[in-house]
Order: structure tokens, then C-alpha cells, then sequence
């Protein structure tokens, strides 16, 4: 049964981690009567989807557009460009990519514009057909809209705004971002254009609900071949990703194992693998900031009270050359366990650079707990109030 | 994790020949086997493993990747100067090098997804493809979409693609300011002591291997848990190790007298190959040759310690008493006569701003040389040799100038040489330069 269940989750949901929807019947409704507007009526609009990563903004764009082109009408004459602040960095970019959306490089060709403004209303233009009294209706979805308000004078914003406004060519604008503060970023000229319609996505859902939405799409449809099996799975709450051939059943172990290993503190566990040599080194920079409450150290200050440490124990297992110690030093810096203060000059040796620590008390106790053999009075060390 | 890999959608002999590669990491393997799912189905777009040098992140995926003969490039960040070179690799290895070919010169992410789009709907992916990046820390100094982007590829693309990053560094210190795509993060453990026994020679028994592996790693085990430092030192040691065997001197469950052979050869090892004072080369011919010869090997940090001209020396000594000791003290140091000086204001000190561990000052030249001139024994006159001497030890690194080129009437200096170096240095002109440091009053 294991096949069939993996083939099922796989290909019914191509997003493999289940996010939370936020009840949002309303909004898939209001957003939908937009779209429509424009595409049936010529009615120009803009509105930003604003939610934080996660929050389904994607997921509901894609329901309402499934939901538009199941109209005739709106599927033969609505256009469509997605644009995405990550990949269209730049306003020339972006400008070539709507050409190519609307399939009208051959119409471009090697036109030289003036202007932004210039090659939009060219496009917009180029888009009424025959004795149509006005152009096709478009579509422009700005994923990352964040991205674009960085754009050198907000240009594409600006004259995407001003094209909605005025009654050139019906062409709808919806920008999906997870900055609450994205009207702050707007020029005054653009802002002024913009419909000020914003559409937010919240996730309100306590955890009862949350469980029960996991529940809703893990539970396997009753078309599932083998009965009995798909009765057991559907006995289990699954938060992980551990299904194997071995364990076809979740088990309640497994979500918790699956748990501590997401939620595990990236910092914690690699504080694991440091030698002892560089663990003392940790451990005696934490008693420097616990004495002087945080000021910057050098390699020689660590290396002072690592040794005074020494002089307590006695013990000849730790002593080490001073170019040892400094090569355990720059181990913990490559892996940024410490960072110099300012970048490294020529003009200051490199014992003498002075570093901060970032790592923060409690990080570094609780990984000595769960160290491998730490030796004991390494850990009382660590734990003495006085260095 | 008991039981073989068992996986389905692979085949059963490969995941075999996979177990037998990565001998100790069976959790490992069959964690990513899991994760990525068979290979018909969409894998997670974005997967990120860490963990310390020489921990097996590279070569456990290399090895389930060759194996299972899945689709996938490997691109090391270091390589990549520019985000050109990323993007031939992906579409040269996915899609032949026609594909390459359309990029354009200096192409921006956009140009590569656009690419990639019309590749992918020429040649869809059977099989879910793996980028996979090592070094990926050096993807944070690059543009900053990129990062982003690449965690979300498989949306950009539409594509069956999945992105594995490989870092030392923690995901943590990766994050964008507004967030991205998170990826699984999947942490590989350093597996030391059964990789090592591993490398044994064949003449002589594991057991034999596996003890001389005990010894080493108690010597190093406390200071590098580095793979690859550990195979080295066991493989350059491994002779010297064997010695008393082959001379007949002792047999192999002789552990005291091996211990005993052994144990000063790894300590200096320690302080000499480890620190890559002498190259390997060196150390095995030093094995070779007597003990008594071998002490005139010169380490790389031996080569700093120059012959200086006689005044030079005392030049260097009063550079450095002029770093180390506050100027209000120089009365008390340097002046025949300095009358009484009130105890307390001076010893005044507390350890934190002990000079020696704070680093050198600057201090000026005309300082420098009032240090000088009382510390040398003979009447010197200042000429212009003794300048010349001052120019020559900051080419030699001993002193860093401290103020900027254009400042000619009063230059500024630092000393640069430690402790130990200024010790030997007044050692051999018979000048006791501890009395005069104002740190070990």
C-alpha cells in the first residue's frame, strides 16, 4: 500500500508542506468580482494581496484565476502577465518580459522608445485588434511587489498605476507581498494612483483548526484501494515527512521525532561537533562577556582566561601551543561562531583583532548538556559564576 | 537504523551498492532517500544540509546521486565568480549545450528562468532533477534575489527541480531581511573513529589499526575533530608507528612500547605538521633521518626570525617598550634620575587594560628614539643609517606604520613582534627587557 499512498500525496498536492488557509470565502469572492470587472467591463483596478510568507496569498491568486477562466468570454480576451520582483530586477527587464507575455516582439521589433510611459501605451496600443473600439483587457500580477518599489524612480509602477487610472486600456493590477508597511514605500506620485484596495491575509486559526485542516488533507478519499490500510492511516496525524518503506504508519513517536528534528537550534548542534580545545575557547569568551558585559575581545584576552582556567585544574592534558589555539580560534570564525568588529585591516595583528561573540548564554549551556562526553570540570567551568 | 535501504521506485541492487559506499551513515541516506521521494514525484523544492568540515554532506549525496544515476549538476559557489557561470552549468548539464548557448552575454535570472522554461517545456523532467550547490555561503554575497529565487525555482519554473544546499554555516545566518522560502534543514553528523579504521593497511590486522587509531585520536581528538586533518596525520604517522615492529623491538600487542615510540612523534606533530609549519614532504623525510638531525628542520615560522644589524635590534627593543608601556611611565624606566613617583598612581592597573593583552600602540617617532638612545649603551649619533635601519624594519613587517603616508614631519609606529620573538632578540644583546616592561612590574 505504501506505493499507491506516496504516489497519492505526491502528485494530488505539488506543494509538499501543508500550509495554513486562512477562512477566506469573502476575499476569494471579492477578488474574483475585480477580475471579472475588468475583463468583462473594461473597468480598470488595483489591489495588493499583503500576507506574511505562508499565508496563502498565491494559492488564492491561482483559485480566483482558475475560477475567471472558466468563462468563455473572459478566457478569450483577458491577458495576462506575471511579473516577479526577484527575477525582473530592473525596470528594462521587466519591460522586455511584458513584451514577451503579450507576444509582441515581432510588432516591437527594433523600435526605439523614449520613454517607459512611451513603450507601455505602444503595447496597449498594439493590443486593439481590428475595429475594436478599445484594447483587450490585461492582467498584471507583481509577485514580490516589495521588490519593484526598489526600481529606479518606481517607473513601472508609476505607469502601470497611471494606466489604471485613466482610461486607456482596462488593465488590472493585484501585487502579492508580505510587507504590511508596502504603502510606506510608495512614492507620493505613485501611492496617489493607487486604489488603495488592499486585500489582507491573516492566519487566524488556532491549533484545534489547524489540526483538523492537516487531518482534511491527509485523509485518504475512500477510492483508495486497499480499505483497511487507508483506515489505520487515516488513525494518524502526520506533521513530519518520515514515511518509509519500513514505517508505512505514522505514529505518534514519529511526529515528535519529526519535530525535534525540524525544530532542532541549527547554533546547539553544531556547537556538538567543536573539539574540547575549541569548546574551553567558547566557554572562557562567554566569562569575558559575562565580566565585562559584552565589550568586544581579542584572541589573546580568550587565550589569558582560558589559561587561568588551566592553573586551577593542573591537569597537563590541555595545554597547548599558542599557534593551536589560534588555529582553533580561526576555525570558530570560518564557521562564524565570531565575528570580527570591523573587517580585518593589515594594520592590526591578528591576535590583537578584537571579535564579538555570537552566540548567546543559553545557546552555549544547553548544547554542554547535550555534548558527547564533556569532561566534567569543563562544565563546571562553565557553570562557576567567577571566571 | 537496522535493515538495508529499502526504497521504492529504486532499484534494489543499486541502494545496495549505495549502503556498502557510506558505510556508517545508513540514518543519513535513508533520510534523504526519504525526502526525495521516487523519482516520478515532486521532491521538495528546497532542501539545506549542514554540518562541520569533512562530515560527508557532499559525498553522501554524490554517491546516492551517481548511483541512482538521477539527473543532477554540482556546482561549487567558490567557482561561480559570477551567476553566468551557475546558470551555463544548470541548463549545459540538463539540457546539452545548445541551451547554454542561449544565454545571453551577462544574463540576469530572468533570461535563465526564461530559458529554462522553454527548455523544460521542449523536455519535461521524468525524473525530479537536483541542483545541487556546495560552499552555498557564498551565494549570501551575490545579488540578493538570488538566494530567493533558487528556494523557490520549482514554482518558477514549473518545473520537477529541487534545490540542495550544502554549508558549513547555519541556515540562520542565511535568511533574506523579509523572509523567503524555507528550506528543510537536515544536519549531518561527523562520523570519526569507524571512517578511520576504515583506512587500515593490509599487512597489518585491524585490531593493530584500530589501536593506533585509539592512540591518535587521543592526542588530536581534543583539538580537531576534521576529517580529512585526522586521515592525514594517521597516514603520515602510520611508518614511525609500524617501526619498532619491523626493527623487532616489539610485537603487536606490545601497546605501552608502541604508546611510548609514538606518543612525542604525534605531539610534534602536532606542533608542526598540524600548524603546516613543515609540509608533509618534509615531515616524512624528517622521520627518516636521526633524531638529532631533525631538530635542524626550520618551520615555516622560523623564517621571520632574521639576522638584524645590532643597532636594528635595539631599534626594534625600544619600539617595543614604546608600544607596551604607557609614555607617562618612560620617566620612571629611562631617566637616570627620576626622583620619587608616587607608588600608587603608577601601579595603578587592572588586568583588563594590561597592554600585552590589548595589542601595541601607536607612538611617535621621536619617542621611539628617546627610548633609544637611553637604552643603547654606547653614544649613538642619530644619522641617517640608524633612519635607514627604521625604514628597513617596516619593510620587514617587525613595525606597521600607524599614520597615513602623507604625515611626513611625525610619523607614527607600532611594534609588530611578539613576546617571545623581543625576548630572543634581547637575549642576544644581553639586555633584560622584562625589568623594563611595565606590565610584569
Amino acid at each position: 500500500p505504501c506505493p499507491l499512498l506516496c504516489e497519492a500525496a505526491h502528485c494530488t498536492s505539488g506543494v509538499f508542506v501543508l500550509q495554513i488557509q486562512s477562512c477566506k470565502r469573502e476575499r476569494d469572492i471579492h477578488l474574483l468580482e475585480l477580475l471579472r470587472r475588468t475583463a468583462l467591463h473594461g473597468e480598470s483596478n488595483s489591489v495588493l494581496l499583503v500576507g506574511p510568507r505562508g499565508a496563502g496569498k498565491t494559492m488564492l491568486l491561482k483559485s480566483v484565476l482558475k475560477e475567471l477562466l472558466k468563462e468563455k468570454d473572459v478566457n478569450k480576451t483577458l491577458m495576462q502577465v506575471h511579473l516577479n520582483g526577484l527575477l525582473q530586477t530592473d525596470d528594462k527587464i521587466a519591460l522586455k518580459e511584458i513584451t514577451r507575455q503579450l507576444h509582441l516582439e515581432n510588432v516591437v521589433g527594433d523600435k526605439v522608445f523614449g520613454s517607459f510611459a512611451e513603450n507601455l501605451a505602444f503595447l496597449l496600443e498594439a493590443l486593439k485588434k481590428g475595429d475594436r473600439s478599445s484594447s483587450r483587457p490585461v492582467l498584471f500580477l507583481l509577485d514580490e511587489f516589495d521588490l519593484f518599489v526598489h526600481h529606479k524612480n518606481q517607473t513601472l509602477l508609476y505607469n502601470l498605476f497611471d494606466v489604471s487610472q485613466s482610461a486607456q486600456a482596462p488593465i488590472a493590477v493585484v501585487g502579492l507581498t508580505c510587507r504590511l508597511d508596502v504603502l510606506e514605500l510608495l512614492e507620493k506620485r505613485v501611492k496617489s494612483r493607487f486604489s488603495h484596495r488592499q486585500i489582507h491575509l491573516l492566519s487566524g486559526a488556532t491549533f484545534p483548526d489547524y489540526v483538523q485542516r492537516v487531518q482534511s488533507k491527509l485523509w485518504l478519499p475512500e477510492q483508495f484501494p486497499d480499505q483497511r490500510f487507508a483506515h489505520e492511516w487515516n488513525n494518524s496525524v502526520k506533521v513530519g515527512l518520515r514515511v518509509t518503506v519500513a514505517k508505512p504508519c505514522i505514529k505518534p513517536a514519529d511526529v515528535l521525532e519529526a519535530s525535534r528534528v525540524c525544530f532542532a537550534d541549527a547554533k546547539a548542534n553544531m556547537l556538538h561537533g567543536l573539539s574540547i580545545l575549541e569548546l574551553c575557547l567558547i566557554i572562557a569568551m562567554k566569562h569575558l562577556n559575562d565580566v565585562y558585559e559584552g565589550e568586544p575581545f581579542n584572541l589573546q584576552m580568550v587565550h589569558n582566561e582560558f589559561k587561568k582556567f588551566l592553573q586551577r585544574k593542573s591537569s597537563t592534558i590541555y595545554h597547548f601551543e599558542p599557534a593551536v589555539v589560534m588555529k582553533a580560534f580561526e576555525h570558530l570564525q570560518q564557521l562564524e561562531l565570531i565575528r570580527p568588529l570591523d573587517s580585518p585591516g593589515a594594520r592590526t595583528q591578528r591576535e590583537f583583532q578584537l571579535m564579538r561573540l555570537l552566540l548567546d548564554t543559553s545557546q552555549i549551556m544547553e548544547a554542554l548538556q547535550k555534548y558527547p562526553q564533556c569532561p566534567t570540570d569543563v562544565k563546571q567551568w562553565a557553570m562557576s559564576a567567577f571566571a | 537504523m537496522t535493515g538495508p535501504l529499502q526504497h521504492p521506485g529504486y532499484d534494489e541492487e543499486k541502494l545496495r551498492k549505495i549502503a556498502e559506499l557510506l558505510p556508517c551513515r545508513e540514518v543519513q541516506a535513508e533520510l534523504l532517500l526519504s525526502l526525495m521521494g521516487q523519482p516520478e514525484h515532486r521532491s521538495y523544492p528546497a532542501i539545506f544540509i549542514y554540518g562541520h568540515r569533512a562530515s560527508g554532506k557532499s559525498h553522501t549525496i554524490n554517491m546516492i546521486m551517481k548511483e541512482l544515476e538521477l539527473p543532477h549538476v554540482m556546482v561549487s559557489c567558490v567557482e561561480c565568480l559570477s551567476v553566468a557561470l551557475l546558470f551555463e552549468q544548470v541548463l549545459l548539464s540538463f539540457f546539452g549545450a545548445d541551451a547554454a548557448a542561449l544565454l545571453p552575454r551577462g544574463p540576469s535570472l530572468s533570461d535563465f528562468v526564461r530559458i529554462y522554461r522553454q527548455q523544460c517545456s521542449d523536455s519535461p523532467a521524468k525524473q525530479t532533477r537536483y541542483i545541487i550547490m556546495e560552499k552555498a555561503e557564498m551565494l549570501r554575497d551575490t545579488d540578493a534575489n538570488l538566494l530567493p529565487a533558487l528556494l523557490r525555482l520549482q514554482e518558477l519554473v514549473e518545473d520537477n527541480v529541487s534545490v540542495i544546499l550544502l554549508s558549513e554555516i547555519v541556515w540562520d545566518k542565511f535568511r533574506p531581511n523579509t523572509g523567503c522560502f524555507e528550506p528543510l534543514l537536515f544536519k549531518c553528523e561527523t562520523i570519526l573513529e569507524q571512517i578511520l579504521s576504515k583506512d587500515r593497511h593490509p599487512s597489518y590486522s585491524a585490531e593493530f589499526y584500530s589501536s593506533y587509531i585509539n592512540i591518535l585520536l587521543g592526542v588530536f581528538y581534543s583539538v580537531c575533530r576534521d576529517l580529512r586533518e585526522l586521515r592525514h596525520l594517521a597516514a603520515l604517522n602510520f611508518s614511525k608507528f609500524c617501526e619498532p615492529l619491523e626493527e623487532g623491538k616489539a610485537k603487536e600487542s606490545d601497546t605501552h612500547k608502541l604508546w611510548r615510540n609514538i606518543e612525542p612523534h604525534l605531539k610534534k606533530a602536532m606542533r608542526t605538521v598540524y600548524l603546516r609549519e613543515v609540509s608533509s614532504l618534509q615531515w616524512e623525510k624528517m622521520q627518516e633521518m636521526e633524531e638529532k638531525e631533525a631538530g635542524a628542520v626550520r618551520g615555516l615560522s622560523a623564517h621571520t626570525h632574521v639576522e638584524l644589524p645590532y643597532y636594528s635590534k635595539f631599534l626594534l627593543i625600544a619600539a617595543y617598550l614604546a608600544s607596551y608601556n604607557p609614555a607617562r611611565t618612560d620617566k620612571r624606566f629611562f631617566v637616570k634620575h627620576h626622583g620619587k613617583i608616587k607608588k600608587t598612581n603608577f601601579l595603578k592597573k587592572n588586568e583588563k587594560t594590561s597592554n600585552h593583552l590589548l595589542g601595541p600602540k601607536p607612538f611617535p617617532l621621536d619617542r621611539m628614539l628617546a627610548i633609544f638612545h637611553s637604552v643603547v649603551d654606547s653614544r649613538v649619533a642619530p644619522s641617517a643609517s640608524i633612519f635607514s635601519q627604521i625604514s628597513s624594519l617596516v619593510t620587514l613587517q617587525l613595525l606597521n606604520q600607524a599614520s597615513h603616508d602623507d604625515q611626513l614631519d611625525a610619523p607614527k609606529y607600532k611594534c609588530a613582534v611578539s613576546m617571545d620573538f623581543i625576548c630572543a632578540i634581547s637575549r642576544t644583546v644581553n639586555f633584560d627587557i622584562v625589568k623594563y616592561l611595565y606590565d610584569f612590574l
